[in-house]
């Protein structure tokens, strides 16, 4: 069944914040094998430039998913999120994540479309400090695998 | 941070990864799409077996990147197109990433970018990976 089109430009206000812990930080660091420690240790941040440790460039995809699965459970908009697999995913930082900081998320529909029998959602998460700063935009491209699987 | 010019290679960077390291990186990342942990599940919706999760190729294509720029706060902008996925078999062996890349643009801006190619049994597992760094 085709996407509800009319989906497309609809926004996701922040619903939660999530505050990012040193413990996070090195818990996800150590899932993806890195050791800089400038996810580990303010001293090293510190020297280079930042306040305080910061989270891998990548971390933000624990907010982005859980942003994701808000929109892409929702009954009416029609994609299988348990046929979903990532076709594309950009974060394009206005500063780095830090420990400390408390984001929120607000999600917008960029484009719906079904090409070759698989549903395709364009998602863009705007994340902001719970002080308003803006910290990175994250988009991603989702794919709901169609098909007689 | 080292001189950079086009045309410079960053030095690679080989990981090899097993059920147990998606795993992981489910709990750490809190995406427990079945895909990455179910054979069941994959095969069902019609991958060739369970599947590491994108953004997990993705974050060691980045250390690739991090590893060399030394400081991660230098990645300005970093984008992935997904071609194929990595196929973890459930052994002791685990799947084996390749992870190369060069400095493909020196920008006026002051960044540069750099163009991420990544294999999985010599395929391609990225359309398009490219990050955009900062210089010093």
């Amino acid at each position: 069944m085709p996407l509800d089109q009319s989906f497309v430009g609809r926004e996701y206000p922040p619903t939660w914040v999530y505050e990012i812990s040193r413990e996070k930080i090195k818990e996800f660091a150590d899932a993806i094998g890195d050791s800089n420690p400038i996810y580990l240790d303010p001293e090293a941040a510190r020297a280079a430039g930042h306040e305080d440790v910061i989270a891998p460039p990548t971390f933000a995809t624990i907010v982005n998913t859980k942003k994701i699965y808000e929109v892409v459970s929702d009954p009416d908009l029609g994609f299988d999120s348990g046929r979903m697999i990532h076709g594309d995913q950009r974060f394009a930082f206005t500063r780095p994540l830090r420990v400390g900081d408390r984001l929120a998320v607000t999600m917008h529909i960029d484009k719906v479309d079904t090409r070759m029998g698989n549903d395709m959602l364009s998602l863009r998460a705007e994340i902001h400090s719970v002080t308003g700063e803006h910290l990175l935009t994250c988009a991603a491209l989702l794919i709901s695998l169609g098909g007689s699987a | 941070m080292t001189a950079a010019d086009v045309g410079d290679e960053l030095p690679p960077l080989s990981v090899r990864l097993t059920r147990e390291d998606l795993i992981r990186y489910a709990g750490a990342s809190l995406d427990f799409n079945k895909i990455h942990w179910n054979e069941r599940i994959a095969t069902g919706v019609g991958l060739p077996g369970v599947v590491a999760h994108g953004m997990l190729t993705m974050a060691l294509a980045c250390r690739l990147v991090t590893d060399w720029a030394g400081d991660p706060g230098a990645v300005v902008d970093y984008s992935v197109r997904f071609t194929r996925p990595v196929v973890v078999p459930d052994d002791d062996e685990g799947a084996l990433v390749e992870l190369t890349g060069k400095i493909a643009e020196k920008r006026d801006d002051g960044t540069v970018r750099i163009d991420i190619t990544a294999k999985f049994e010599g395929k391609t597992v990225f359309t398009k990976a490219t990050a955009l760094v900062k210089l010093n």
